[in-house]
């Protein structure tokens, strides 16, 4: 926001920095839709505790890279690696086992309509993860804790507004002790009075060390909480640095486009 | 008093009521073995088809095609007079239940099928992404909804496929219809059918009350 210094991202963070290999590898990643080359050889690392924050214009591969990170979308070619273990090679049974490690965050929040808010939350903890369910319920009761929302434990997710909804999913993906939590879109579908709550939220993960992988438009919160900010535009990535050199000092005339574009107010 | 004569006649009404309560009985267990049967055949075949290969879908689209498009009185008949010719006897009650069974699979196939397709993609998406598998995503997640959705087109179907029990009439089983048409033709009194209709209030009309109750337990805010 201010040119005041944006003090060194991920000190005095538990967690951050410890490993000698990045949390999530992206290796010459691609996917292509039929005849459509929606990722062109895709490259990133994400370190342990760092929150990288990507932005693009609409089309621009950002959701698809993402969605490659957990297999929702198959990749076309190129490798994933988290923590060292092979995403992208394991099929089956392992794949499941994968997803445990990798939270994910939907802009459509795709909670179970047909379950309580607790119930959401305990779900993949007792069925996938094969928690005992008296954990289970404890590990969900706390992460509600987490989002604020240990009151609604007994509600429907149909009486939440959408901000709670999302952060009852994020409550959802963090009760499997994830390694990464990926975040595709999360405030686009609420109202703007319920965004700060999902964003606080997120905030809060940071500061306890989580790494984490941001789709959004919200630049005021990649100012505010991003480590490194990754512009994306037709499938590359085309430019990548802490958030005061990408909002501040572009380099690329492309990202100069999109930025001046964001403000004056729309894609 | 003509009306009362023609229709509720007392003498008729004693005479035949030990035939026509063992011929409830009949449609009673006849209907349930349908209604189960059918319904959980039918669900089967929905979760089959949701793995996506041809080879279990095509038949499955044939079967609910062809269940849905014959008039189950036509399969009855070949059913029962057809397949002896081929050395092969069903008993009516049988022919009756594999018929009427079937015809119910292929529309609750059809309808566990829509509430399927109605599930939103992103919830397939949560579960697998939390990590479960596609069976348990299947069940724990997509069928319940699909379920749901799927009530009150289940429960339309059920009772007009056990109101067809009456059908057995014509290959000897002695369900409501038979018994009280041929005590019809002996007392030559209209009572029977009368009889016969009320008898078939006393079975549905619970069980359509009973349905809306379960409409309402398996709603939910969206």
């Amino acid at each position: 926001m201010s040119a005041a210094p944006h003090a060194a991202p991920g000190t005095h963070r538990p967690n951050s920095r410890v490993h000698d290999r990045p949390m999530l590898e992206i290796n010459k990643l691609e996917k292509q839709f039929g005849d459509v080359r929606v990722l062109t050889s895709i490259d990133l690392n994400v370190e342990a505790g760092e929150l990288v924050f990507v932005i693009g214009p609409s089309g621009s591969g950002k959701s698809t890279m993402l969605r490659c990170c957990n297999r929702l979308e198959e990749p076309t070619s190129g490798s994933i690696l988290l923590d060292g273990e092979h995403v992208t090679a394991c099929h089956g049974r392992a794949l499941d086992r994968m997803r445990l490690k990798i939270g994910m965050v939907f802009q459509g929040f795709h909670l179970y309509p047909h379950k309580s808010v607790l119930a959401n939350v305990m779900l993949a903890q007792v069925k996938a993860l094969k928690r005992d369910k008296a954990v289970a319920q404890a590990r969900a009761m706390e992460m509600l804790d987490t989002v604020g929302l240990a009151h609604k434990a007994d509600a429907m997710p149909g009486e939440l507004s959408g901000g709670q909804q999302q952060r009852v999913a994020i409550a959802r993906a963090l009760a499997l002790d994830p390694k990464v939590m990926l975040f595709d879109e999360p405030t686009s579908a609420l109202d703007p009075e319920l965004v700060g709550s999902v964003l606080k939220v997120m905030k809060q993960l940071r500061e306890q060390g989580m790494t984490m992988v941001v789709v959004s438009h919200e630049m005021e919160f990649a100012r505010e909480a991003a480590d490194r900010v990754v512009f994306m535009d037709g499938g590359v990535v085309v430019e990548s640095g802490p958030p005061e050199q990408i909002f501040g000092n572009p380099s690329s005339e492309r990202l100069r486009a999109f930025l001046s574009r964001l403000r004056k107010g729309g894609e | 008093m003509r009306f009362l004569d023609t229709f509720f006649d007392g003498a008729v009404m004693a005479k035949y009521l030990p035939d026509l309560l063992s011929a409830i009985v009949t449609t009673l267990w006849l209907s349930g073995l349908i209604v189960v049967g059918g319904l959980a055949l039918g669900l089967a075949l929905a979760c089959l088809r949701t793995l996506g290969r041809w080879y279990l879908t095509m038949p499955i689209v044939v079967f609910a095609d062809l269940g849905r498009a014959l008039p189950p009185l036509v399969v009855i008949l070949i059913f029962y007079f057809g397949l002896p010719g081929l050395g092969i006897s069903l008993s009516g009650p049988l022919v009756l239940i594999l018929v009427l069974g079937g015809v119910l699979a292929a529309f609750a196939e059809e309808i566990f099928w829509a509430g399927l397709t109605a599930v939103p993609k992103g919830q397939w998406e949560a579960g697998r992404a939390t990590g479960l598998s596609f069976a348990r995503t299947l069940f724990d997640i997509a069928l319940p909804q699909a379920v749901r959705m799927g009530i009150p087109p289940l429960v339309n179907r059920a009772l007009a496929i056990t109101k067809m029990t009456a059908l057995g009439s014509v290959i000897g089983v002695k369900e409501i219809l038979a018994v009280s048409s041929s005590a019809q033709s002996f007392s030559g009194s209209a009572t029977p059918l009368t009889m016969a209709a009320l008898a078939y209030l006393a079975i549905f009309l619970p069980v359509v009350i009973l349905s809306r109750g379960l409409e309402k337990r398996y709603s939910w805010a969206v």
